[in-house]
């Protein structure tokens, strides 16, 4: 699904420039379940920019689905953005004046998608995470834990093959974190495939495959035995 | 383009900070207003000075005999001449593309009243005409007729007098037609009742004058074959201002009078003094225009500037929309439309209050009566779509450059801001 060749990545700051990806190499098959770890300021969110397709690298190789990304113009990246990858970001970044089922229905209306058939999709996956009876709600008025869930339903509204998790949990205390967590091991149980970068142990065990990332290489790829999230919920 | 949720999210936009919407609506409908007002009051000066003009044959040269100034074929200066009869029709001949070439003698007022029926008299100003007259100065017989070329010929002894020479002289219903007046002695019977074509402005002075054949005049009073003065009018398409020199030539060789002298003969060239008013309503509108587009761009860069703010507040939520897949184009278009749309809502209020302002101002002119200088002050459909276009422009204009700036923002730099 994913396959990344000798990836390097630098940012220029001032007159000296900062190496930030030396050279990662890995590939994830469908319906894995992947936690990509490491501390502040070891690539693992740029790492995650540029599979989302929101930077670019300076070489390296990435092809996701058989598709090759490279120079790609803006229209083009938003547009294999929408097709191929569902973000969930740790602030939530749900657009506050639009309603969860709106919020949701949103990559849908980029894909020209007509409005009735919209918002019954919109409903199926608000339905999915548990919030259908907050459909007309605005995201001032939900819960943290529900806003992440919206969220996820909006990335998987769009059915990508691959969805990117930022630190999802980053800022959910622990309970509402293994819900979230359960629902995204629920979702990988239908066999979508997921990246989510994370810095919490726990989380990461929770996933199948961990793969520890430090000052810009991976120092450690693991398959895990996967803890379940809904034997704390 | 014109989706629902297009207009949608371009309402939520809009109403999210109404206040502030309102305050950025009110520099363009205030510009557009001024504009409005500026162009009305313009238009209404020249509906005001086009009045003065109105009926009259602007094309014409009114041209008089003066003493001359230098000796010529052994003739003295300072000898007082007289136009003849022969001169006009020297002139139609000789001079081409003139429409009208009108003879005219007038009795000055005299001492006493000149003008006398029954017991009832005053003192009016006596022409005598050709019918032609008639197409010159700006009246119309509204009773009766007036005089014709049978009247000319037979020297009939008939006049057309001024609706107010029949309010000074007759009863209110009196029968006018057919009755007689004394004019200095003689009697005429009134064929006719004049009036003037511009409803306000002097009429009352010049609906108290009498016309009467030339012919029948010169014979009267006495002046033989000698014109007093002449109105001479160009043919449509030919300036009469291009043609008073050949005029002017043919005149002074026929009375003898020195081809150089410039005092003999006196004119007032109307169509002149009339393209020099034209040229003032150019001015006049250019100049509200100008200033009315002045103060409209002050608008515009107010709603430039707030959508530059708009597009910051929403610089994480132009992110999202990129990484959820958005095209940029998308984002650009709705920008611009949000800019376009205020614009055009704000311009429209302008429009319709400065409309509003403007039927006021004419209920107003209205109630008051006739102003000098000054009649229904309007705008044309031409303008309100002018205007329109303008606002169409100024919006695309005042959200170019922050629809620019918006997609330029990385995704991921707009993620980035917490």
């Amino acid at each position: 699904m994913i396959e990344i060749k000798d990836l390097h990545k630098s940012y220029k700051m001032g007159s000296n420039s900062l190496h930030v990806l030396k050279g990662i190499n890995f590939t994830a098959e469908a319906g894995e379940l992947v936690a990509i770890m490491g501390s502040s300021g070891s690539g693992k969110s740029t790492l995650l920019n540029i599979l989302g397709m929101l930077d670019e690298a300076d070489s390296g190789d990435y092809t996701l689905d058989g598709v090759p990304i490279k120079n790609l113009n803006e229209t083009k990246a938003a547009k294999y953005r929408n097709k191929f990858l569902g973000f969930i970001f740790q602030s939530f970044n749900l657009i506050n004046y639009k309603s969860a089922m709106e919020n949701v229905a949103l990559p849908l209306y980029y894909q020209k998608i007509p409005r009735k058939e919209r918002q019954e999709r919109a409903m199926k996956y608000l339905e999915q995470v548990g919030l259908k009876e907050w459909a007309h709600h605005l995201p001032s008025e939900l819960s943290g834990g529900q806003k992440q869930r919206v969220a996820i339903a909006r990335a998987m509204a769009a059915e990508p093959k691959v969805l990117l998790a930022d630190e999802p949990t980053g800022a959910l205390d622990s309970t509402t974190s293994y819900e979230v967590m359960d629902l995204i091991q629920k979702i990988n149980d239908q066999g979508n495939t997921i990246l989510v970068v994370t810095h919490e142990d726990d989380i990461a065990h929770m996933c199948k495959r961990i793969i520890h990332l430090k000052d810009g290489v991976i120092e450690k790829d693991e398959k895990v035995t996967q803890v379940r999230a809904s034997q704390y919920v | 383009m014109f989706s629902k949720d297009r207009w949608k999210e371009i309402m939520e936009v809009l109403s999210s900070n109404v206040l502030r919407t309102v305050a950025t609506a009110f520099g363009v409908g205030w510009g557009i207003f001024i504009l409005i007002i500026l162009l009305a009051a313009g238009k209404g000066l020249e509906n005001g000075i086009r009045q003065e003009f109105n009926g009259v044959a602007t094309n014409t040269l009114f041209m008089w005999s003066e003493k001359t100034s230098m000796a010529y074929q052994g003739l003295p200066e300072g000898r007082e001449f007289s136009f003849k009869l022969e001169d006009v029709d020297l002139i139609r001949r000789n001079v081409p593309g003139l429409r009208i070439v009108s003879p005219r003698n007038s009795m000055g007022r005299s001492d006493g009243d000149n003008v006398i029926r029954g017991t009832e008299g005053g003192q009016y100003r006596v022409f005598g005409d050709y019918p032609e007259i008639i197409e010159q100065n700006s009246i119309f017989t509204s009773k009766g007729r007036f005089l014709n070329h049978k009247d000319i010929n037979e020297k009939r002894k008939v006049v057309v007098i001024g609706n107010g020479i029949r309010k000074d002289l007759y009863d209110t219903d009196e029968e006018v037609i057919g009755t007689y007046v004394k004019i200095s002695g003689i009697n005429f019977m009134v064929v006719g009742i004049y009036k003037e074509k511009s409803s306000n402005g002097g009429g009352e002075d010049s609906e108290r004058q009498i016309y009467m054949p030339f012919t029948t005049f010169s014979q009267a009073y006495n002046r033989a074959d000698n014109v007093g003065w002449m109105a001479i009018t160009a043919e449509d398409g030919k300036s009469i201002s291009q043609l008073n020199k050949t005029i002017l030539k043919t005149v002074k060789e026929s009375r003898k009078v020195h081809p150089d002298d410039e005092r003999a003969i006196g004119y007032f060239d109307l169509y002149e003094q009339y393209n020099r008013v034209e040229s003032l309503f150019g001015a006049i509108s250019f100049i509200a225009y100008f200033v009315g587009v002045l103060v409209l761009i002050s608008g515009v860069i107010g709603v430039s500037n707030i959508m530059l703010i708009v597009i910051k507040e929403r610089t994480k939520e132009i992110g999202i929309r990129r990484a959820l897949g958005e095209n940029p184009w998308s984002i650009k278009l709705q920008i611009l439309m949000e800019s376009i749309f205020l614009t055009i809502v704000s311009g429209m209020v302008g429009i319709i209050f400065g409309s509003f302002t403007i039927y006021s101002i004419n209920a107003v002119l209205d109630s008051v009566g006739p102003v000098n200088m000054f009649l229904n002050p309007s705008v044309s459909l031409g303008v309100v779509l002018i205007a329109m276009g303008i606002l169409v422009i100024a919006g695309l204009l005042a959200g170019f450059i922050p629809a620019n700036k918006a997609i330029k923002i990385r995704p991921i730099e707009a993620l980035r801001i917490e």
